[in-house]
This record gives C-alpha cells, structure tokens and sequence, in this order.
C-alpha cells in the first residue's frame, strides 16, 4: 500500500467500523430509548419543580425555564452516554475481536474514529429527541434551524471529547465496573460546575471561574447562544474553537492508549 | 552469513529465535518469565502444533508472532517478514483464531465475514463471493444471515475460522481452537482443521493443551514448558524417544503369568517387564519396536509350553513424552 492511499483506507477503516456498530443499535433500539429516561426527568420533572428559578432577580435569561434547561439536558445526556463509550471495547476484549483487530490491517486511528463517529450519532439521535419532547412542552427557540444545528455540532464534539476518555480508560482498566465507576466521578460533577441548570450570575464566583475552564460548559454556553437567535460570535467562536481543538486532542491520546493496552497484554 | 539467513527465511514460514517476554507480576514481586528463550521453525504449507499446559508461553508466542505483542529479545518473522519491523506487512499474510471467540454477536455470520475482508483490502464483490465460498465450506450457509448470538459454540467456532481464512493467509493461527466445544464439535473441528491443511496451502500454527489433538493434528510440533521448547519433532519421532512400544501380554491366571515372567526376563528384546496380576507389561527394546517383539515373545513362551490369552501392542503416548521431557504429568489432558 503506498502512502498516498493511507489516508483512503484510513477513512474506509473508519466507515466499516462505524457501520458495525449502527448496525448493532439499529437491532437493539431500545438502548437509545433508555438513554432517553434521564433527559426526560430532567426536562419534566426537574424543569417543572424549578419552574419560577426564573424570576429570580439575576437570572437574565428571556424563556421559560424549560427554555433554559434544554441546552444543558442535551449535553448532559451526550455527556453521560459518551462515558459509556468504552463499554464497546471492553466487549470486544472480552471476546476476541479486540486481538482480531489489532492483528489485521486495520489502523488503530480507524479503531478510535469508527467508535467515536459511532457514538457523535448516538449524541445526534438522543438530541434531536431531547428537542422534540421540549418542543411538545411548549418550549420554543428563536435560532430555529441554524441553532439546533449548532447545538448538534456542539454535542458531537463534547462526545467525542468524553466518548475518547472513556475509551482510554476501557483500554487502560479493561474492566466494564472500573470504567463505569470512574467516568461517572469524572462527569458527575461537570454540569454542575456549569451553567447547564441556573445561570452562572447566581452560582459562587469559584463556581463560574472553573464553568470558564469547564468543556461542558463550552457547549452549553454554544448551545444556549446559537438557540438564542442573537448569538455573541465572541462567545461562541473561542469556546467552539477550543472544544474542537480538545475533541482532537482526546482522541489522539486515546488512540495512544492502544499501545498502552498492547503492551501490556 | 546474510545470504545464509536469507535463504533460510524464504523457506520457513516461522521462525522464532530466542524469544523472551517477562510481564510485572505487580508490586514487591518478581517478574514473570512467559518466554524463556522459546525458538521455532515451521516450514511453509505445515500444520505445526505448539503443545503445552496453560501458563506454558503458547499464547504469548501467538502474540508475537501475530503482532499484538512485542518480545523484549529475541526476533521473529512471519511469511518472511520481522513482525517488530514490519508489523502492517505480516498483518496482511496472517490470519488469528485466538482463544476467545472472536465474531461479533450482535452482526450476522456474513456481516463479520464480509467486515475482515473489506480490512483486508478486498473488493465488495470479492468479499462476497469468498465469504458464500467459506459458508459453503464450513456448512454455514443456512446460517449466514443469522447474528452469530443465536450460533452454537462449534458453529461460532467455525465462523472463527472461516473469518481467519477470508484474505487466504499465508499463515493462519489457531490458538486452542477446540477449547470449550463439547466432543462432536470438536471431532468435527479436528476435520476441519485436517483439510485445511491440505486444501488451502496455508502454513497452520495450532496451539492446544490437548495430547490427542496435537498428534491428530500436527505434522510437527514442539512441546512447551515454563517459556521453552523442551522437545520438538513429529509426533511419531518423539514417542519413539521413549525406547519401545509398551507389550501387554495376559494370561488365564497369575500363576501362569509368573511363569511367563521367568521365560521372558531370558528373551532378547524385552526390557523392564513388570508382573500385574494375570498380566505382564513389558517394553518392546529400541528399534525392534513392538510388532517385531512378538513372534519372538510368543515363541519363548509357546517353546515354554505356556498359554496365552491376549497381547497387546501400544504406542507410547505423547502423555508419556510430556512426562519425560517436562518431567511431571501433562494436566491439560486431564481437563476438558
């Protein structure tokens, strides 16, 4: 193979892995479905419960709460499911297909990016579903079309970011308990340290100088401007930027893992 | 010295020479030393069988050889090619069957069938057309648009197989490929295996902790113990190591069998006879073997004028080669 078809084959890679897997949840639909019990409390329950947050004076936002909150129960739904991520490969390593794998052709790049493009599509579904139940609850966002699509991209990238890690902790722990224990520790706290659920104004100032460092808040913030219909291009632009640059960078260390993974099989 | 070396790889479809491999045992404790110096040469178009217990080195000379892990010293080739040098090249002429089933339960037969072959490079055509020839084949092709979930063990282990061979490898690896599946499975696995061999030209590295499968199976093969070869050859040359056949003889009573004992510690060609109840078993003296011992045997006692029920003549077993090499029992033939 010359150099110049790699990066062919490297996508091609990418596509048949990515067509495993979505073969696989179009058998099993059901497990979209139930990644789809939390937003719904979220949005139902939770949104209802705090419903008046609102009308706290600080609180500058124009919509309802349920307004509010869709943006953040989007990226935390994308959130929690790409920590699932890593629960493939462990599969995979439990029977033999992840040996199988690595003793063929196929390149370790086109291993990561097959299960990465894979759960960017989980995040998309379970999106655009999140904005179906909030729109049949009356919520309404004047960026339309342009917003939802921004918000879609902007959970694409937070999955990758968050599907990545738990990817390399798959590879490094190679056990199903070890990695659910440690991504949720990791992701838990994260929409909390955000502005996913009540407006940074309201929370402690420690509280909104980590949301600043905080990716998730990245996409929240992304979100809730694109959806917003007046977007601040300077508010959006450097955290887009730096959530893509971060989405690269993860995966890359994570396809890195692999070697780890080797080494010590 | 270079030419010598290069000629030699053209003709060996393996070779591994001094292969050593230690893995951290964790904290305060001692390395442990999988590959202790392992080497071995497999011809090319051979069935070659690595025979040893569990813990031997057989799986971590399979993740070597295939790629998946690196010795710490020691070199090896595939096809000619030195997997730590070139690790994509000897992935393209090898295929793996690993221990653990290795399809994905959630795809069709076909659909796994079709997935290594589009990696392998094939065209969408040809890996169609290889994968109906590989079902037919293996009697999978009822089967074939079915998710390997609802397949038995041995027909799972089958479509392992079947995966292995899509890109017609130059060598395939089948690491304890019986393992798990219940006798007919097996049987019919052993089949399998046998015409691969002499069907697809493909060089065949088996690992398997079963005595019977390597000596069906194998037409060399070398014994493993603590991350060495301790005995190597055809299953044949190494039993007949051992000096002799063993000779059952039996008799109608054990008075009769101590007169036999007397007669035949004088005969030529008998050695360590040892009386057990109405029988004696005997060792059938080098190259004489046990067939020759026997009208020799039946003579002596005939000319003594005593009577004999039965006599049968046994091969030594590879349990018997294993016990001499390794120097204990062999527990891999006492699982399954």
């Amino acid at each position: 193979m010359t150099s110049a078809a790699l990066p062919g084959r490297f996508v091609r890679h990418s596509g048949y892995l990515t067509v495993r897997s979505v073969r696989a949840l179009i058998r099993q639909p059901w497990y979209v479905a139930v990644t789809l019990v939390q937003p719904i409390v979220w949005l139902l329950l939770f949104g209802q419960l705090f419903k008046s947050i609102v009308t706290i004076p600080g609180f500058t936002t124009r919509g309802t709460y349920l307004e509010f909150i869709t943006p953040g129960v989007i990226m935390m739904t994308a959130l929690f499911s790409s920590g699932w991520a890593g629960t493939v490969y462990i599969e995979d390593m439990n029977r033999g297909v992840m040996d199988r794998l690595l003793a063929s052709p196929v390149s370790r790049g086109a291993m990561m990016v097959g299960t990465l493009a894979y759960q960017s599509i989980v995040t998309i579904i379970q999106s655009l579903a999140v904005f179906a139940i909030a729109y049949a609850c009356g919520a309404r966002f004047d960026g339309g079309v342009a917003g939802v699509v921004m918000t879609l991209v902007a959970a694409s990238l937070l999955t990758v970011v968050f599907a990545a890690l738990s990817n390399a902790v798959a590879l490094l722990v190679r056990q199903q308990e070890a990695l659910i224990g440690i991504s949720q520790f990791l992701s838990l706290p994260l929409p909390f340290l955000s502005s996913a659920l009540i407006a940074t104004l309201l929370s402690p100032a420690w509280v909104q100088n980590v949301a600043t460092y905080n990716p998730f808040d990245w996409a929240v913030v992304i979100s809730r401007e694109a959806l917003s219909g007046s977007p601040q291009l300077g508010v959006v632009a450097p955290r887009l930027a730096a959530l893509a640059a971060l989405a690269v960078v993860m995966a890359s260390v994570a396809t890195r893992a692999f070697g780890v993974y080797q080494r010590s099989a | 010295m270079l030419h010598l070396s290069t000629r030699t790889q053209l003709d060996l479809a393996l070779d591994a020479r001094d292969l050593v491999k230690t893995y951290p045992a964790g904290r305060g404790k001692n390395p442990v030393r999988a590959l202790d110096g392992l080497s071995i040469q497999v011809a090319a178009g051979s069935v070659f069988g690595l025979l040893g217990p569990n813990g031997a080195g057989k799986s971590t000379t399979v993740k070597i050889l295939t790629t998946l892990s690196r010795p710490d010293s020691g070199r090896a080739s595939v096809a000619g090619i030195d997997v730590t040098l070139e690790p994509d090249r000897v992935r393209r002429a090898i295929g793996l069957v690993s221990q653990r089933p290795s399809s994905d339960p959630m795809a069709t037969g076909r659909e796994n069938v079709v997935l290594a072959a589009r990696i392998q490079g094939l065209t969408r055509r040809d890996a169609h057309r290889r994968a109906d020839e590989l079902f037919d084949r293996f009697g999978l092709s009822e089967a074939a648009d079915r998710l390997v979930r609802t397949y038995s063990g041995g027909m799972a282990r089958k479509l392992d197989v079947a995966i292995g061979l899509i890109h017609r490898p130059q060598v395939l690896f089948l690491d304890e490929p019986t393992t798990g599946l219940d006798p007919e499975a097996r049987a019919d696995m052993w089949a399998e295996i046998a015409r691969l061999a002499a069907d697809e030209q493909t060089t065949v590295l088996l690992t398997t902790h079963y005595l019977d499968e390597a000596d069906r199976l194998a037409h060399r093969l070398a014994i493993v113990d603590r991350g060495r070869v301790v005995a190597e050859g055809t299953p044949d040359e190494l039993k007949s190591e051992l000096h002799g056949d063993t000779v059952h003889v039996e008799f109608d009573n054990a008075e009769t069998a101590a007169a036999a004992l007397r007669v035949l510690e004088r005969t030529p060609g008998l050695a360590s006879i040892v009386p057990d109840g109405v029988a004696l078993h005997a060792r059938a003296d080098g190259l004489a073997g046990g067939a020759r011992a026997v009208p020799t045997l039946l003579a002596a006692l005939d000319a003594a004028g005593i009577s004999v029920a039965s006599v049968t003549v046994a091969r030594p077993s590879l349990d018997d080669v294993y016990l001499r090499h390794a120097g204990r029992r062999f527990e891999g033939n006492h699982q399954s």
